[in-house]
């Protein structure tokens, strides 16, 4: 049985090793998908045919017990987990994977401390480095944990999005590790309940460490956050596989674990800014906010028709979207504008930023959600050289990705990150409900360019407008 | 405070410094503006036009006493004669090659800014007359010499036998160059073009033209400008711009060097060995012609009947339009100068636009100004608008990083050595899922991201797994906790892959 659960086991990794790669490309996506659900399926069945198996064998009630258990608790999991899949909206997508993040973290941690509890109830005492292994499971689980919730919480808006900034603050994660270290040390050398102390004081020192870690990491940077925490969420796993001895989860844990880190360190590149210093923490809080008080001059406003009018004359016309089209759900109506204008003749096309939104890919996702064709919706390097010839832009709910300061002022917060050039083409619309500062709280000299004008109010209000001027 | 618009005085001039839409935006500016009656006739700018957009239409002395008095040439000596001491002046004044006016200038107690020595910085663009000129006068040469030349541009096989295209050859890829090549282009000819500065090679083949090459070292320009070249470099050009003339039936030549008289580059002998009916139109005949047959302003044909276009004026000829380029650009300086839109005119020394235009101040000469530095990538295109001071980081030491991976494998050795036997294998299965993980994301598509992390989110969910196999454990707070875990990653595991498949559904292609 033993034998036939481990080859089901390889077969499982090698699933997911498939299903990641499969989503590296749009044509191999959902088959990537489904080799994943495979995995899982055949995974969790074989675990639970070699439950069975000992259970009956033993045929003990506790045993039994356990599997209704199983059962039970798996199929309300399940039934949660459909639920919250089906009815998310698109642009709630960041929160959900933030949420569910945490779920895994806790999961690490309750794994965790019942390998310890089922060993120390014995009161037997494992080896150092079987210690150390529920140490370190616990402790990435219990980060990822908090941390998960923080980004959920400012992800939905119900946390400021702006870094929380304590003095000291590298020093006081500094801290924490430190001292975890001393407390492994402790716990690796305690026997039956001693470790109690150890462990749970652990336990709370990363809980705090997770909470302060993304608390301190400001909103515009979330995107990577969420993707780090993906990372941890994987080596939480992995951990957990060290102390069960378990092969399955060791390498599905390190391929989450690594694709996760190379993800955000991806994204980090993208954004120009250093993957420590993200991970650290205080994005565009130690560099002085340049021009705060400087006089851009004044910008100025259209109106829906006119921008109307301006799109229907234009031979070619690239879309800005940022996380503004996400909070106002335009991106139905500007689905529909983009696909009057192609049957004008009009050469409609998107540019992303690689962080736009809260996640990456985020726009990509809501734009596909709208049936916008994705081979017209293109990345930031692929529309950048273009642009110089492009009629009108139409930024809908971006600013950062969009802000020259990026390119003209050394000083900015954001100096240094790659933008959209979106001020070289001969018109620019910007949407904008109001003239507030993007996540990064940079003002946007953009808006005040000579061929910027201002469509103000709801996103989705405006675009709905547009596209009944279009007739 | 008042602005000016005079009539302009230079014979055969057509242009006007306004027109009526960028009047009312000087206006818009908090400026009073008077224009002079009939100073745009010539370029179809009546002074109905004028008083509809509400201008006032003045006398020449009205408009010469005004606070600043814009205009397109560089005011005569009368002229500086009418000007108020403290008035401001702006005009194409040349300053690098008319040293007697910009002492004039300073003489008369003016300050006069020249709307020719706009650095040639991507903010500056707006102002950049030359460009905004040299651009329709660019279109303006090939139309000359389509007007002379004696075919068709574009090639054609008719029932009464085949035509060939003309072929036409571009000397200097600067705007008006690039203009050029586009509107020969577009007429069917065969365009091939030249410039001392190889960076442009890319800009003259996105118009649809062949970068002609000399095999020899260049220098990339750092000021925007071509530069002279050494004797050397000058012989191999010689001898393929007499190639290339001999071949074309247009010759339009644009090099311009700033501040000094334009270079010769066909040679009579060239002009001699070309085809009767061929024409040459030399753009820097202001400045002393790249040709040696052309007479500044006339049109010249020569014993083997090759007809030597000298026109400075192919820009006026397109008057209306270069009127309105011509003033717009006045609007964005003046944008710049009156940062309160209260019609004060204020120059700050510290902008480099400013102080680059500026030729006198209050009657002090400032000409010239400091060089600006135009990009800093030469190949690139002008994106970094100032040179961006950034302290380079020491390159790590490669030393150090060898020195700390050999002691990361001495530690991690030790620490192998002492760990349990059944703790390796786990750890080599480990290593090896880290390494895949690492290559099989690889380049995954930019697109895909959130449904990659959203697939990798439900697989971390295998740790339902772990928690499984705790559940039957025969002590009731294990089970407990392991019911939770499972609970937990089970959400993870259903809700991941459902959303992940909803995702996914929605990507098409159109």
């Amino acid at each position: 049985m033993v034998e036939f659960v481990q080859g089901a086991y390889i077969l499982a990794a090698l699933l997911f090793i498939l299903a990641l790669a499969g989503l590296s490309k749009h044509e191999t996506a959902r088959r990537g998908n489904q080799f994943g659900m495979a995995g899982m399926g055949l995974a969790v069945g074989a675990t639970l045919l070699l439950v069975l198996d000992q259970v009956t064998s033993y045929d003990s009630a506790a045993g039994w017990f356990g599997v209704v258990i199983i059962l039970v608790a798996g199929s309300i999991g399940a039934v949660i987990g459909i639920r919250l899949a089906r009815g998310v909206e698109m642009t709630g997508m960041p929160e959900l994977i933030a949420m569910m993040h945490s779920f895994v973290g806790l999961a690490a941690v309750l794994v965790g401390y019942n390998t310890w509890i089922e060993v120390a109830d014995f009161a037997g005492s494992a080896d150092g480095i079987h210690n150390a292994e529920v140490f370190i499971g616990v402790f990435i689980g219990a980060v990822t944990f908090t941390g998960s919730i923080v980004a959920n919480l400012k992800l939905s808006a119900k946390m400021k999005s702006a870094p929380m900034t304590l003095p000291g603050r590298h020093l006081l994660n500094l801290g924490i590790l430190v001292l975890s270290a001393i407390l492994l040390v402790w716990f690796m050398n305690a026997d039956g309940w001693g470790g109690t102390a150890p462990l749970v004081i652990m336990t709370v020192l990363a809980l705090v460490l997770g909470f302060h870690l993304v608390a301190a990491i400001g909103g515009g940077d979330m995107p990577v956050v969420v993707s780090m925490l993906n990372s941890y969420s994987g080596w939480a796993a992995a951990a957990a596989g060290f102390m069960l001895g378990n092969d399955l989860l060791i390498i599905t844990g390190a391929l989450v674990g690594s694709s996760g880190a190379i993800l955000s360190y991806i994204m980090c590149k993208a954004m120009n800014r250093s993957f420590v210093s993200v991970i650290a923490g205080g994005f565009g809080s130690d560099g002085t906010v340049s021009g705060e008080d400087r006089d851009y001059g004044e910008h100025r406003e259209i109106q829906a028709d006119e921008v109307a009018a301006l799109l229907a004359d234009a031979s070619s016309v690239v879309i800005t979207p940022g996380y503004g089209m996400a909070v106002a759900q335009a991106q139905y109506p500007v689905a529909e504008m983009t696909r009057k204008l192609r049957e004008k003749g009009v050469d409609v096309r998107f540019g992303i930023h690689p962080v736009a939104g809260r996640l990456p890919g985020h726009m990509n996702v809501l734009l596909a959600e709208a049936k916008v064709p994705y081979d017209i919706v293109l990345e930031m390097d692929e529309i950048n050289d273009d642009l110089p010839e492009i009629d009108v832009v139409l930024v809908i709910g971006a600013n950062d990705t969009v802000n020259p300061a990026a390119l003209e002022e050394p000083g900015s917060p954001i100096a240094g990150m790659p933008v959209i050039e979106v001020w070289k083409a001969k018109d620019v619309v910007v949407f904008k409900r109001s003239m507030a500062t993007g996540y990064a709280g940079v003002q946007n000299p953009l808006f005040f360019k000579d061929n910027t004008q201002m469509l103000f109010g709801d996103a989705k209000d405006k675009v709905n407008e547009i596209v009944a001027a279009l007739g | 405070m008042r602005i000016g618009i005079p009539r302009e005085s230079r014979p055969g001039e057509t242009l006007v410094a306004a027109t009526p839409k960028t009047a009312a935006q000087l206006a818009a500016l908090g400026y009073d503006v008077v224009v002079e009656q009939g100073a745009g006739a010539a370029a179809d700018q009546p002074d109905s036009a004028f008083i509809e957009a509400g201008i006032d239409i003045g006398t020449s002395t009205e408009v010469w006493s005004s606070d600043v008095v814009v205009k397109v040439n560089a005011p005569t000596d009368d002229e500086i004669g009418l000007l108020r001491r403290g008035a401001t002046v702006v005009a194409l004044l040349a300053p690098a090659r008319s040293p007697e006016l910009v002492e004039k200038l300073g003489a008369a107690g003016v300050t006069a800014l020249a709307m020719d020595a706009v650095p040639r910085i991507s903010r500056a663009q707006s102002m950049d007359v030359l460009s905004s000129m040299a651009n329709v006068a660019g279109y303006r040469a090939v139309i000359e010499a389509a007007h002379e030349f004696g075919r068709l541009f574009t090639g054609q096989v008719t029932a009464a036998g085949k035509v060939p295209p003309a072929r036409v050859f571009v000397v200097g890829a600067g705007v008006a160059g690039l203009a050029a090549i586009g509107a020969a282009g577009s007429l069917g000819a065969i365009v091939r073009a030249f410039d001392v500065r190889p960076e442009v090679a890319e800009q003259v083949e996105s118009m649809g033209a062949q970068f002609v090459t000399v095999d020899m070292e260049q220098e990339v320009s750092s000021d925007g400008y071509a530069k002279e070249m050494t004797a050397e470099q000058e012989a191999a050009t010689a001898a393929m711009y007499d190639e290339e003339a001999r071949a074309a039936d247009i010759v339009i030549t644009t090099a311009l060097i700033p501040g000094r008289p334009a270079p010769l580059l066909v040679t009579a002998d060239t002009v001699a060995a070309m085809q009767p009916g061929s024409v040459v139109v030399d753009m820097a005949a202001a400045n002393g012609g790249n040709v040696a047959a052309t007479v500044k302003d006339e049109r010249v044909v020569t014993d083997n009947g090759v007809t030597v276009l000298g026109y400075t004026d192919l820009a006026g000829r397109l008057a209306a339009q270069t009127s309105q380029l011509y003033g717009t650009n006045i609007v964005n300086l003046l944008k710049l100068l009156t940062p309160e839109k209260d019609g004060q005119l204020t120059l700050d020394m510290d902008d480099v636009i400013q102080r680059g235009i500026s030729v006198t101040r209050d009657g002090e000469v400032m000409w010239p100004p400091p060089p600006v530095q135009v990009s800093a990538a030469p190949t690139a295109e002008q994106t970094a608008v100032l040179p961006v001071e950034k302290a380079p980081t020491a390159p790590p030491d490669p030393r150090r990083r060898a020195y700390a991976v050999g002691l990361a494998a001495v530690v991690f050795l030790a620490l192998a050595t002492l760990s349990p036997a059944y703790f390796l294998p786990s750890l080599t299965v480990f290593v090896l899922a880290v390494v895949i993980g690492f290559y099989v994301i690889g380049n995954v598509h930019h697109a895909l991201h959130t449904p990659l992390m959203s697939v990798t989110n439900a697989i971390s969910g295998i740790i339902v797994v772990g928690a499984i196999l705790q559940a039957p454990i025969d002590q009731p707070v294990v089970q407990v906790i392991a019911g939770v875990a499972i609970l937990l990653a089970s959400i993870n595991v259903f809700g991941g892959f459902m959303v992940t498949r909803r995702m996914l559904n929605m990507f098409q292609k159109g």
